[in-house]
């Protein structure tokens, strides 16, 4: 197995304020790697860090083997790394097919390939809503759409930034279904999650983040049974 | 009945040009945020353009409409070119610095037209086969008003087929709303600011290209059309296409009707007087009912500021004080040091810091962007310019009028404008600014229009160059002095607070509009009182003292200085100003210069000036 | 002890979405309510419809016996409600003292002076005031620059310099280490419990909820589903159902 993704020693900055603190990361090809935490530990900073959408950031990030440091976003998207903002961000003006339309790149070697028409099969809610403007749809379907959506950009990995958040606990099991099945077509996953559950039952492996610091780093299983770990840096 | 509907005719064919060149501008804002000053410089190129294009090609069928075609391409690529060289540098310079980058273009397309194509106004070439009237419902109507009554919706629907039917439409659309998540997707974003400054500037070009059967190209139309455009896109909601047309389609008509009506009165005022202030009045009241204008969208208002938050103000320091005193002793001295013509040039240089400074205020301490500041000096210089000649007030009497008036238009003014936030507010400023502007411009009667008044001489103790500059200069020095003790004061830290957070600021039992519009009430008064000693300076007072212009350079003053130093605009304004001065005084070309210069500027130091000092005395802090 | 929130058949929708749906909620003088839920329920919905940044489509609120619906949040403090917000929001140009000092300008209303140096005004008062959250140390440093911890001690100096009679706290805790959580929640009911304030506030922190408060109400998706002393809410199987999630009950 080679490392998909690695970050070394990032430290980032909103301002002059260092909100994370020489984080370590690796998520192998094919894994699905849950990074756990509270709010405000510093989740989404990494995820927005790893995209290069933040204006200060130190510290060198590989992808696929190739140093992305200096990258800008787009040329890390289009290396085949999708992101899934935990806001959605859906194009709420454009309408289902053209926020996939949005997302759309070239087919990639080695990395699954979508379709519009497969994408509807994944997420079957959203094939009745093709012609729905986004800011029209629930919470379970925009967060749908915002995953199908970096889908079309044909990406080997994606960064999914806290998919269960606000949805109700049957769209949540939907959510785990998809991302499993997402797992089954070989794409790589690091996923960040308040709920400890749900990212227990989807991933291999774990990072804690804790004030801007990673606070544990093994199996999913060593951080289940770890009572004093949970209580301490993670809610429930 | 039949008159009224060739008025309407009338009305919605000279709406197609404006909606052309406001769509462009509706454009680049929705996608960029850029506030491109430019455009009606676009739109004069384009103009020209066509007709020497035309003039080459010979006015047959394909050498006219070739000519409008290259015409417009041809802006285009000058859009998309000054978007490569110079915006792509500036993107993450602090807002409104992509401003000043548009108006520094401004002038060099000015000069560059004056020196192509000449003084000279250059009539219009005819449209083959859409020449001479036809009749309908038996009522003549000129030809070209049917075919450019047809042409806009029809690039009304290309813009639709474009935006809504191509991949690099949808794009424009989601970059519209969230530019960083597009690019997250994998879509290079510079290109496609590119390829929205080509089409921009394109549709503006098109603009001016289109309007020349029925006008001319002369070389005042981009900042008289800027104004009116500005009103469009604002009234349709900024970056509505859709918005902007009917727009265009409204201002047009209310302008068309009061023209064509012009002996009407209201009240004694007649209709031809009121159609330059009717389309600010429009804008105003729609802005009133729907702050987002007709078609736009709420601008979400975030609490979370991105980019690094306000510096904090401190007291000025012993550096600060001892700089401060040597400039009072050479300011002091300076009579011994200089001839009486450069004494001049600093009395108008002292005058304009502290209208510099009184932006600064409002922009700087309250956060309130303004394009439209000369409303208040303006009004200053005519609180004086009327006192004088319509109640023959001696000087000490009539500088008190500048205040009072000034105070009063921003009193009025500012009322709407602290109802709005961020471009809608500025643009509201600049209206109000073309308000006022307007009425000293076709109230005749009262403000002597386009001659303004004259013969405003300060009393024989103060008319020496010497005098006049001890008092002007003692005047600014204590209107700088308080409005820096504002900055400090509870309501200057009141004022700080709306603008560092709002949601903080109306949780702490804070009421940030009413504050702020004690502000703009503040700003308008110190403005005019500047314009007040700049009407004794000159001697008269015209329209050009409540200009865009004079607006754009108060901007630049304090752009240049540093919005969030309370001494930058001492530096921008007095840099800007004699700057301004010496280049007039030595070329004929002094507007590309000075372009030129501005643009320079933004591109080498994208912080400001003082930001670049501050930065700088940080490099040296450290390598000690 | 002397009623100060009555809140009764609270209702918002947006566009469809019900966020809210008839809560009652009630809060004496000097008691601490936590009001819980999972993400969405509508707490924060909730908190903005009682402090005047929402306004409810259906309800009343009374404060202190008073109808506050209607009134904009501004007015709402100058009746005795402070509060400290979920993403902390302080004067970030302005140092931690210059942050409590507009505090007091605002409560003596002295906030249209255009004289006089407002870093002199309420000087010692503030000092007095940083101190009590333990922030002394800190006056002088910009508000912008602060570690989140001290920020929310800021906040709450800023909200004690009015004297409320509410404080009103969304998510105070969210994004602290264990540490700093509970030494903030220490000291915010010991002050309040001294000055008989009311608190309302929302969490996520099980640790600082059942901690500190003395009831607890629960909402999910919009509607409040238990209400009552902490270990009643603990054992209640609809609490534990919803707030944990079939996958919660897993872990």
């Amino acid at each position: 197995m080679s490392a998909m993704l690695e970050v070394e020693a990032l430290d980032a900055f909103y301002g002059r304020a260092q909100v994370l603190y020489g984080l370590e990361l690796r998520v192998q090809k094919g894994e699905v790697v849950a990074l756990v935490g509270r709010n405000g530990a510093g989740k989404s900073t990494t995820m927005k860090a790893v995209m290069g959408l933040l204006a200060r950031v130190q510290g060198r990030r590989f992808f696929a083997g190739q140093d992305i440091s200096k990258w800008s976003p787009h040329s890390i998207a289009r290396a085949g790394l999708g992101y899934v903002p935990e806001e959605r961000r859906i194009f709420t003006e454009l309408t289902v097919e053209e926020n996939l339309e949005v997302g759309r790149q070239p087919q990639r070697a080695g990395a699954p390939c979508w379709t519009p028409e497969r994408l509807f099969e994944l997420f079957p809610n959203l094939a009745e809503l093709r012609r729905r403007p986004g800011g029209q749809m629930s919470g379970g379907e925009q967060q749908m759409l915002s995953i199908a959506r970096t889908l079309m950009g044909n990406p080997s990995t994606i960064l999914l930034d806290e998919p269960s958040e606000g949805l109700a606990p049957v769209i949540v099991e939907q959510m785990a279904q998809t991302i499993n099945a997402l797992k089954d077509e070989g794409l790589t996953v690091l996923l960040s999650e308040q709920n400890l559950g749900f990212a227990a039952a989807l991933a291999d492996r774990a990072y804690v983040i804790e004030s801007g610091h990673i606070r544990f780093d093994g199996s999913m299983q060593s951080l289940l049974e770890d009572e004093d770990l949970r209580q301490q840096h993670l809610s429930l | 009945m039949d008159l009224l509907l060739q008025q309407l005719l009338t009305g919605v064919a000279s709406a197609s040009g404006l909606f052309l060149v406001a769509s462009g501008l509706t454009i680049i804002f929705g996608v960029t945020r850029i506030v491109n000053f430019a455009h009606g410089s676009l739109y004069m190129l384009g103009a020209y353009l066509a007709v020497s294009l035309i003039d080459l090609f010979g006015g047959g069928h394909l050498g006219f409409w070739g000519g409008v075609i290259l015409a417009m391409l041809a802006v285009g690529l000058i859009g998309a070119l000054f978007e490569i060289t110079v915006l792509r540098r500036i993107y993450q310079a602090p807002e409104l610095f992509q401003l000043l980058a548009t108006f520094g273009l401004v002038l060099v397309v000015q000069d560059v037209t004056l020196l192509i194509w000449g003084p000279q106004d250059l009539l219009g070439p005819r449209a083959p086969g859409l020449t001479g009237a036809t009749q309908i419902f038996g009522l003549r109507v000129p030809v070209y008003d049917l075919f450019l009554i047809a042409f806009a919706p029809l690039v009304l629907l290309v813009l639709w087929l474009l935006f809504n039917r191509t991949r690099w439409g949808i794009l424009i659309r989601a970059a519209t709303q969230d530019q960083q998540m597009v690019t997250a997707l994998g879509v290079n974003q510079k290109w496609l600011f590119t390829g929205v400054f080509f089409l921009g500037a394109a549709l503006a070009g098109l603009g001016g290209a289109i309007q020349l059967p029925k006008g001319d190209a002369n070389l005042h139309m981009d900042l008289q059309l800027i104004a009116a455009v500005f009103v469009v896109v604002v009234v349709g909601g900024m970056g509505s296409i859709l918005g902007a047309y009917l727009a265009a389609l409204l201002i047009s008509l209310i302008r068309v009707l009061l023209i064509t009506n012009a002996q009407l009165t209201f009240g004694g005022i007649a209709a031809w007087q009121m159609e330059l202030v009717s389309m600010f009045l429009v804008m105003a009241l729609v802005l009133i009912a729907r702050p987002w204008g007709l078609l736009g969208r709420r601008e979400v208002a975030s609490d979370q500021r991105s980019g690094t938050p306000e510096p904090r103000l401190r007291p000025a320091d012993a550096t600060l004080r001892i700089a401060g005193g040597l400039l009072l002793v050479v300011l002091l001295g300076l009579p011994w040091i200089v001839g009486s013509y450069f004494l001049s040039v600093a009395t108008e240089a002292l005058i304009f810091v502290l209208f510099a400074a009184s932006l600064q205020f409002l922009m700087g301490v309250g956060g309130i962007i303004s394009f439209g500041h000369a409303a208040y000096f303006g009004l200053g210089a005519y609180g004086v310019g009327l006192a004088v000649r319509h109640w023959g007030m001696s000087m000490e009497v009539a500088l008190l009028a500048a205040p009072l008036l000034a105070g009063v238009g921003a009193l009025v003014f500012g009322w709407f404008c602290v109802r709005l936030s961020g471009v809608y507010l500025a643009m509201l400023t600049l209206a109000f600014a073309q308000i006022a502007w307007s009425i000293a411009f076709q109230w005749i009667d009262l403000t002597g229009g386009d001659n303004g008044i004259i013969g405003i001489w300060p009393p024989d103790w103060a008319s020496s160059v010497t005098n006049f500059y001890y008092l002007a200069g003692a005047i600014c020095v204590i209107g700088l002095l308080c409005l820096r003790h504002l900055a400090f004061s509870p309501f200057g830290y009141t004022l700080r607070a709306g603008r560092d957070s709002p949601l903080r600021a109306d949780a702490l039992g804070i009421d940030v509009r009413q504050h702020r519009w004690f502000a703009f009430v503040l700003a308008g008064v110190f403005a005019g009182i500047a314009g007040g000693l700049f009407a004794y300076l000159k001697g008269s007072v015209s329209p050009e003292t409540l200009s865009i212009s004079l607006s754009i350079d108060a901007l630049v003053m304090v752009l240049l200085g540093g919005v969030q130093t309370l001494t930058g605009p001492i530096f921008g304004g007095a840099l800007y100003s004699v700057l301004k001065n010496e280049l007039i005084s030595l070329t004929n070309y002094w507007r590309s210069i000075l372009g030129l210069i501005i643009v320079l500027l933004v591109v080498l130091f994208p912080q400001g000036l003082a930001g670049a000092a501050e930065s700088l005395r940080g490099r040296l802090g450290t390598s000690r | 002890m002397s009623r100060v929130l009555e809140v009764r058949g609270l209702a918002k929708a947006f566009g469809g979405v019900r966020a809210v749906r008839g809560v009652d909620l009630d809060l004496q003088a000097g008691e601490m309510l936590a009001l819980i839920g999972p993400n969405g329920a509508g707490k924060s919905t909730c908190f903005n419809l009682i402090n005047g940044q929402l306004q409810p489509d259906n309800g009343s609120v009374r404060f202190l016996g008073r109808d506050v619906v209607g009134l904009p949040p501004r007015r709402i403090w100058r009746l005795g409600v402070g509060r400290t917000f979920q993403v902390a929001a302080t004067f970030a140009s302005m140092s931690a003292r210059e942050n409590v000092q507009m505090a007091f300008l605002s409560h003596h209303r002295r906030l249209r002076r255009l004289v006089g140096y407002a870093g002199d005004a309420y000087k010692q008062e503030a000092c007095d005031l940083l101190e009590r959250v333990e922030m002394r140390a800190l006056a002088d440093r910009a508000a912008g620059v602060l570690a989140y911890g001290d920020v929310k001690r800021l906040e709450l100096a800023m909200a004690l310099a009015h004297g409320p009679r509410l404080l009103l706290m969304d998510e105070p805790t969210a994004g602290m280490a264990p540490q700093e959580r509970r030494s903030l929640m220490t000291l915010t009911s010991e002050i309040v419990r001294k000055e008989g304030i009311a608190v309302l506030f929302t969490e996520h922190d099980m640790d600082a909820v059942f901690s500190h408060a003395d009831r607890i109400a629960v909402l999910d998706r919009g509607e409040k589903i238990a209400d009552g002393r902490p270990e009643e809410v603990r054992r209640d199987s609809r609490v534990q159902a919803s707030y944990l999630g079939s996958f919660g009950a897993q872990s």
